[in-house]
């Protein structure tokens, strides 16, 4: 089955990358954007979706700074 | 001395290590440390620092072998994307994340030596200051504030950078870190890129010394 893994840095980790996107939507007439933060996404096929948790505390993320979500889109 | 796919900082590090020992290259599928005394995880680019630097290379078969080492009190060296793949494997706390200004930086630094009780800075003297480059894009040490204060407190802390030199927005200026058992260090500047003074500094050779003393403080007489 299909599955989409995100992963953003952890609440109260400073993310420059967000900041900097948040900086530079203004500049493009996008006024009033807040809490931009940018993480990445994984997408896997799996046997199993009950075990992708385990991969993401194991690999997918690193939990002590990435907060994830998995969302599962096809099965 | 171990060698992963995209390491790129081995042969300096070598070249470091033999100025005052014998040191070889282990290669990321070696299993057996080869009786080493001590063991150092150089700088690069571990397997192309894909999903997080460090993240792939924990699990490579060598690092199997170097747990089991410091898990028994072995001493290990991570430099750079070293110290990386030492947070990833949990050898040693927090995590670096991408530096502040999200740029790569390559600069000299001065480090201030907090802990000189330490099989890797003995060589020193507390509040020494050593000149030694960073170079990294990815330097910026995170832990929570009470794992910080814990740090500091069991003197883990074993470096800082001097005040105003911190170069990615590391927390409280912590420029290496150790483990409880101060038998695994991790720092993100680089030692083995200081110990000629040809290239400026020949400062980080005390690292590469006191770790060496430690081992020779450790063999019968």
């Amino acid at each position: 089955m299909k599955a989409r893994v995100l992963i953003r840095p952890k609440e109260g980790i400073l993310d420059p990358q967000g900041q900097t996107v948040e900086r530079a939507l203004p500049a493009l007439g996008f006024d009033g954007v807040k809490d931009v933060r940018v993480g990445r996404m994984v997408e896997l096929d799996v046997p199993d979706a009950s075990r992708i948790g385990e991969m993401c505390e194991k690999l997918l993320a690193n939990p002590l700074i990435e907060d994830y979500e998995i969302l599962v889109v096809e099965r | 001395m171990i060698r992963f796919p995209g390491s790129c900082d081995e042969v300096d590090a070598l070249g470091a290590c033999r100025r005052f020992a014998d040191a070889e290259l282990l290669w990321h599928g070696d299993r057996d440390l080869r009786a080493a005394d001590a063991i150092v995880i150089p700088g690069g680019f571990s397997y192309g620092d894909y999903l997080r630097a460090g993240a792939i290379a924990r699990f490579s078969p060598v690092m199997e072998a170097v747990r089991e080492f410091a898990l028994s009190g072995g001493p290990v060296l991570g430099i750079c994307n070293g110290f990386q793949v030492l947070c990833e494997a949990g050898l040693l706390p927090g995590a670096l994340l991408p530096n502040v200004g999200l740029r790569f930086v390559c600069r000299q630094v001065e480090l201030v030596v907090e802990n000189p009780n330490t099989p890797f800075t003995r060589a020193c003297a507390e509040g020494d200051v050593l000149s030694v480059p960073v170079k990294h894009t990815t330097g910026r040490y995170y832990a929570p504030e009470e794992a910080l204060d814990e740090l500091e407190s069991n003197g883990q802390v074993l470096l800082h950078y001097a005040e105003g030199q911190n170069p990615n927005g590391s927390a409280r200026d912590i420029a290496g870190v150790s483990n409880s058992q101060k038998n695994v260090f991790g720092l993100m500047p680089h030692p083995e890129h200081a110990v000629d003074p040809l290239t400026g500094s020949a400062d980080g050779g005390k690292l590469f010394e006191s770790l060496v003393a430690h081992v020779d403080a450790l063999q019968p007489a």
